[in-house]
């Protein structure tokens, strides 16, 4: 739109709420340019000519009276190469390009296109004259990053007759690629770039069931509570219990091809230390750098409450875009829970009746709203592509039991329950695995069976059969002490321990733990299982445990995860032959003993 | 020169609590601050909360008490809340609004700043690396400080904290680093003697001609309690980014902040979200905490050490709870360690600081330091559970290895956590004298330190 027609003046002004009227021909969702300064904001509500606005920037110094601007489409995101890389505000302007231009804090009111349209990408074009297109259908494919083919697309709503194209070659985004006629004979440019309305669902033709873990390197995860490419998760824990630090290794380690990691309502340092740490590390996958895969939204805490509400869908809005290329996509949501603040704060200051804890009663619907975005799909290209959904939530007083923490359980399959007492302990990721759970287990069994080992299931069951007796066995030996236990239990003590110290806990910040391969996941299980069904099996002959525990090679398995890098398959081996050694001569001694005995 | 007010208005048309109604006045902007003067022809300020065409709602500072309906003037300034900065302001005290309070001349200058300052982007903030040498062991050991960090300190009534912040104020620095440095300090509802006590404290260690006290007192209105912290920032972003200082800014006590809060909230009729405090609390902490940092290519930082005392000692508290969602970790005082007569009673498992992982380390401080750390805060949450269990079945009954949890875990307490209040350790002492406790416990235990730095440091230590 190149110029804009006053429709209608500000009454009212209440933090982030404006109110206009003589509004006339807006509609709900409508994007609006907010006095002079032309501050973007929202129409959240109608009633005759008047409208409520919620304003994504500061509102100090706007006064009644000012001029509003209608633009006549939706809060949208403009959708084309050039956005992997990027790190966007809530409203999609270009963080490090705004930087440039204004400094280093941040003015209201500036606006800045969300791609370079200077920028020249090298195309080639995928459709002759001639060929019906549809909505979705790739018409032409640029190298977007080292690892990432941004593939052009129909607009969504679009179908028709190509009837002319560019020949491949140079372009920058807004240079029309294509030429697209509609059944009513309308003729339509298309271009590198679209805008799509945040809120709306992107199309696609059907939903496929997740069947292939996201492999995120993390073992509580992976092994534990796994989810799928297309899955839902929620990390709901403390202050300081991780939350933010498990969703920076998903977003380096999982195997899902593109990351858009949505800081919402958080540290600016955390974003800044993705934009530092990122362009260093290496994608296991790819062997390039993970920025060459991950794009950021952020809407810090500090910024303004009205875009931390939009900024969740700005984020996702994008997310789609690459899943329709075919692309399998992996949200972090860093946290839900200042978005469904955000809702909180519009709702009182609208003075809506409130539900539960002061939010609003749709806030339920918002949050199934938003995880419905996710899963795997066949797309209007007849791809398969796929989006994860990992979503922090940040309880007050670290309660589960508090609205958002809750209507979220209802709307995610994977829940991460973070423990303050892990945390304290620096059990780290604290992930309660009494607490947590997956409902994916069996779906993604197959592929475990068939891309790991046949043995995964069984194995995963054995080492948490070992951690939930161990609760048990645990309260009974803090009552009389450990060592009035029998042996048996006393094994499956020791053998929790082990698990705890050699598998569950995974330090992020160690070069070779911070990432485990799935096969080295299976690895460990097995080696800690051979060593409990063995003593366990001495004990029977009479060892006593103390002797089973002080075997030297425990202490190598207790180090296993980050003395042997996960191409060291061969040292695990000679580890777990060694362990056995150990065993066998102690069982051995105990072989003799028993013998002797039974001679007297 | 005379300002010439435009948009001046005689009488209200009504008061509630510490809001004023004005109507009939053309063009006020929201958030613009307004003059009121009473009958008493006592000067307040107040800012716009709401305006609708000719109806605006006023905030007003120093409160309404001996307003009138017809007798109040009130001018519309045309800015929102403003002080000017200056480099004059080092060595002096000032009320909420930088006017002074120490009898000095009234700071000019031509840099006058909006308190509320504007979000700085996360692209041009610099990740923060420098280590911070407080000389407390359980800081620095454990929890260590990083310039630029925000780490507040959760404290409870009669609790050491004053004492602390006073402790790090004098002992921080920079290792090998000559740059300078100044203190910030904004109290918030205080009483008068801890008010004294830091300025005392300041001028005893020769601090006070590199600080700038910001004092609103408990006997003040709650309103310019919101103000305080804010103003502060203001002077000490200036300080920091503008002249390239490294300001370390204290405020006390962010409880008491919340509570004028709450209360202005209630009395604008706001709907409570828990414990009574407003839904945006989390948002109002953030816009202060998130005023620290560092920024690429300047050479100044802000390091925030926010204190606030828990009700209740009860950590779930909003004030806490929301402070920590957006600090970068907290030091938490102990009342059980106080009791133990451990000074500084810092209560290390539920203590964190999140840089300090970016910072420690080979290249930083020394190579053992993560390990070490994580070392001893799994052996002293260990500690915490064998006591639990010493408890019940009594000392004869722990196994031979917990019993030697316990004597590492007293000695951890009395000699690693306890210190002087002007004992300052260097960073090498104090990991020295971690590895020296540490060996209480036999080598099979220190799963987190490597084989290496066990075969170096483990036993008696150099
Ligand atoms: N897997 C891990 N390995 C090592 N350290 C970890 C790990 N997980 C968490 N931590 C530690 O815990 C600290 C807090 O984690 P994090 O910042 O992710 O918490 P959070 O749950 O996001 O808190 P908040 O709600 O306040 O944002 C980190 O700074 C880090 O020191
Ligand atoms: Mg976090």
């Amino acid at each position: 739109m190149s110029f804009m027609d006053i429709n209608g003046i500000i009454e009212n002004i209440n933090g982030p709420i404006v109110r206009g009227k003589d509004m006339h021909n807006v509609s709900m969702m409508e994007l609006i340019y907010v006095g002079e300064e032309r501050l973007m904001g929202e129409v959240i509500r109608l009633k005759d000519d008047k409208a409520v606005i919620q304003v994504y920037e500061d509102t100090v110094g706007i006064k009644p009276g000012a001029p509003l601007y209608a633009t006549g489409y939706s809060t949208s995101v403009r959708l084309g190469p050039g956005l992997i890389g990027e790190i966007f505000d809530g409203v999609q302007r270009p963080l490090i390009r705004l930087a440039e231009t204004q400094g280093a804090f941040l003015k209201r009111g500036g606006q800045l296109a969300p791609l370079d349209e200077g920028k020249e990408w090298e195309v080639h074009i995928r459709v002759r004259p001639g060929d019906e297109v549809s909505g979705g259908q790739i018409i032409a494919v640029t190298q977007e990053t080292l690892v990432i083919e941004h593939r052009i697309m129909v607009p969504p709503e679009l179908s028709g007759t190509i009837v002319h194209v560019e020949p491949s070659g140079t372009f920058k985004v807004n240079d029309v690629i294509a030429v697209l006629k509609t059944r009513r004979g309308e003729e339509i440019p298309l271009t590198m770039t679209h805008d799509w309305p945040v809120r709306v669902p992107r199309p696609h033709k059907i939903r496929l069931t997740p069947s292939t873990p996201l492999v995120t390197g993390q073992r509580v995860i992976d092994t534990f509570f796994p989810i799928p490419k297309g899955g839902t998760a929620a990390i709901p824990g403390g202050f300081g219990t991780g939350k933010t630090r498990t969703q920076h290794q998903l977003a380096k380690w999982s195997d899902a091809d593109i990351i858009v990691y949505v800081g919402c309502g958080e540290r600016g340092n955390e974003m800044t230390e993705v934009l530092v740490d990122f362009p260093k590390l290496e994608d296991p996958k790819s062997g390039h750098s993970l920025m060459e895969r991950t794009l950021l939204i952020a809407n810090t805490s500090n910024m303004p409450v009205a875009a931390r509400e939009v900024c969740i869908y700005t984020g996702i809005t994008i997310a789609e875009y690459y899943r329709d290329m075919g692309y399998d996509v992996a949200v972090m949501a860093d946290s839900t829970s200042r978005w469904a603040e955000a809702l909180r704060e519009i709702s009182g200051r609208l003075e809506e009746l409130p539900a539960e804890e002061g939010f609003p009663p749709y806030l339920a619907t918002r949050l199934a709203q938003f995880y419905e975005r996710a899963g795997r799909v066949k797309t209007n290209n007849d791809s398969v592509g796929s989006l994860t959904i990992v979503g922090a939530v940040s309880p007050p007083g670290g309660d589960f039991s508090e609205p958002v923490t809750q209507h979220t359980k209802r709307f995610v399959r994977a829940f991460w329950a973070l423990d303050k007492e892990l945390a304290n302990a620096r059990h780290y990721p604290a992930i309660n695995w009494m607490e947590s759970y997956s409902e994916y287990i069996r779906d993604l069994e197959e592929w475990f069976e068939e891309n790991v080992n046949s043995e995964w299931n069984k194995m995963r069951d054995a080492i948490f059969k070992i951690l939930s007796e161990e609760e048990r066995y645990r309260e009974i030996a803090q009552l009389v002490g450990e060592e009035a236990l029998p042996d048996e239990q006393r094994l499956i003590l020791q053998t929790a321990e082990l698990i705890k110290i050699g598998f569950l806990q995974q330090n992020a910040l160690d070069p070779i733990d911070t990432y485990c391969s799935i096969y080295k996941q299976f690895r460990m299980m097995e080696i800690i299982f051979d060593f409990y069904k063995n003593a366990q099996r001495i004990i029977a002959k009479g060892a006593p445990i103390v002797k089973i525990i002080s075997i030297d090679s425990l202490n190598e398995v207790r180090r296993m995860k980050n003395t042997l890098s996960n191409d060291e398959i061969d040292k695990l081996d000679a580890l777990q032959d060694g362990l056995l050694k150990d065993l066998s001569q102690l069982e051995e001694e105990y072989r003799e003993e028993l013998d002797h005995g039974q001679g007297l | 020169m005379v300002k010439v007010y435009e948009r001046e208005k005689l009488g209200l048309s009504g008061i509630e609590g510490p809001i004023v109604f004005v109507k009939g006045v053309k063009g006020i902007g929201y958030g613009e601050m307004v003059e009121v003067i009473g009958f008493d022809t006592k000067f307040r300020r107040g800012t716009v909360l709401e305006v609708s065409d000719d109806l605006a709602a006023i905030q007003v500072f120093e409160g309404t008490t001996g307003l009138s309906l017809n007798q109040t003037r009130v001018r519309f300034i045309g800015t929102p809340l403003q002080i000017p900065v200056s480099m004059d302001m080092l060595g002096r005290v000032f009320n909420y609004l930088g006017e002074p309070l120490d009898g000095g001349p009234e700071v000019i200058s031509r840099d006058i700043r909006d308190v509320n300052g504007l979000p700085l982007a996360p692209t041009a903030r610099e990740y923060p690396r420098d280590f911070i040498e407080t000389g407390i062991s359980a800081i620095d050991g454990m929890n260590t400080l990083i310039r630029g960090q925000k780490l507040p300190i959760f404290s409870g009534a009669g609790l050491p904290h004053n004492e602390l912040a006073v402790q790090i104020a004098r002992q921080a620095r920079v290792p090998d680093d000559d740059e300078e440095f100044a203190i910030v300090f904004a109290a918030m509802g205080v009483k008068h003697d801890i008010a004294e006590f830091f300025q005392r404290s300041l001028t005893e260690s020769g601090a006070i001609s590199k600080s700038v006290l910001f004092i609103n007192l408990a006997d003040d209105p709650p309103i310019e309690r919101l103000v305080t912290p804010k103003s502060a920032l203001t002077v000490a972003e200036f300080l920091a980014f503008e002249k390239g200082m490294h300001v370390l800014v204290i405020l006390i006590d962010m409880t008491n902040y919340a509570e004028a809060l709450r209360e202005i909230a209630s009395s604008k009729g706001e709907l409570p979200s828990r414990k009574g405090y407003p839904g945006y609390l989390y948002s109002d902490f953030a816009s202060i905490y998130e005023r620290a940092g560092r920024i690429i290519g300047r050479p100044g930082s802000i390091t925030q050490i926010p204190i606030l005392t828990m009700p209740n000692d009860d950590m779930t508290h909003p004030v806490p709870d929301m402070t920590g969602y957006i600090t970068e970790g907290q030091i938490v005082l102990s009342r059980e360690l106080n009791h133990k007569g451990i000074y500084p009673a810092i209560d290390l498992l539920s203590s964190l600081s999140r840089l300090m992982k970016d910072a420690i380390g080979w290249g930083y401080t020394r190579s053992d330091h993560p390990n070490l750390a994580s070392q001893l805060y799994a052996a002293y949450s260990h500690v915490q559970y064998v006591r639990s269990l010493a408890s019940v079945i009594g000392q004869d009954g722990l196994s031979e290895i917990d019993r030697k949890y316990l004597r590492f875990g007293d000695a951890f307490e009395d000699r690693f956590v306890r210190q002087g209040m002007y004992e300052n350790r260097s960073l090498e002492e104090t990991l020295n004298l971690a590895w020296r406790i540490l060996s209480i416990l036999p080598p099979s235990e220190l799963h987190r330190l490597s084989l290496e730095e066990i075969k170096e440091y483990y036993g008696d230590s150099k």
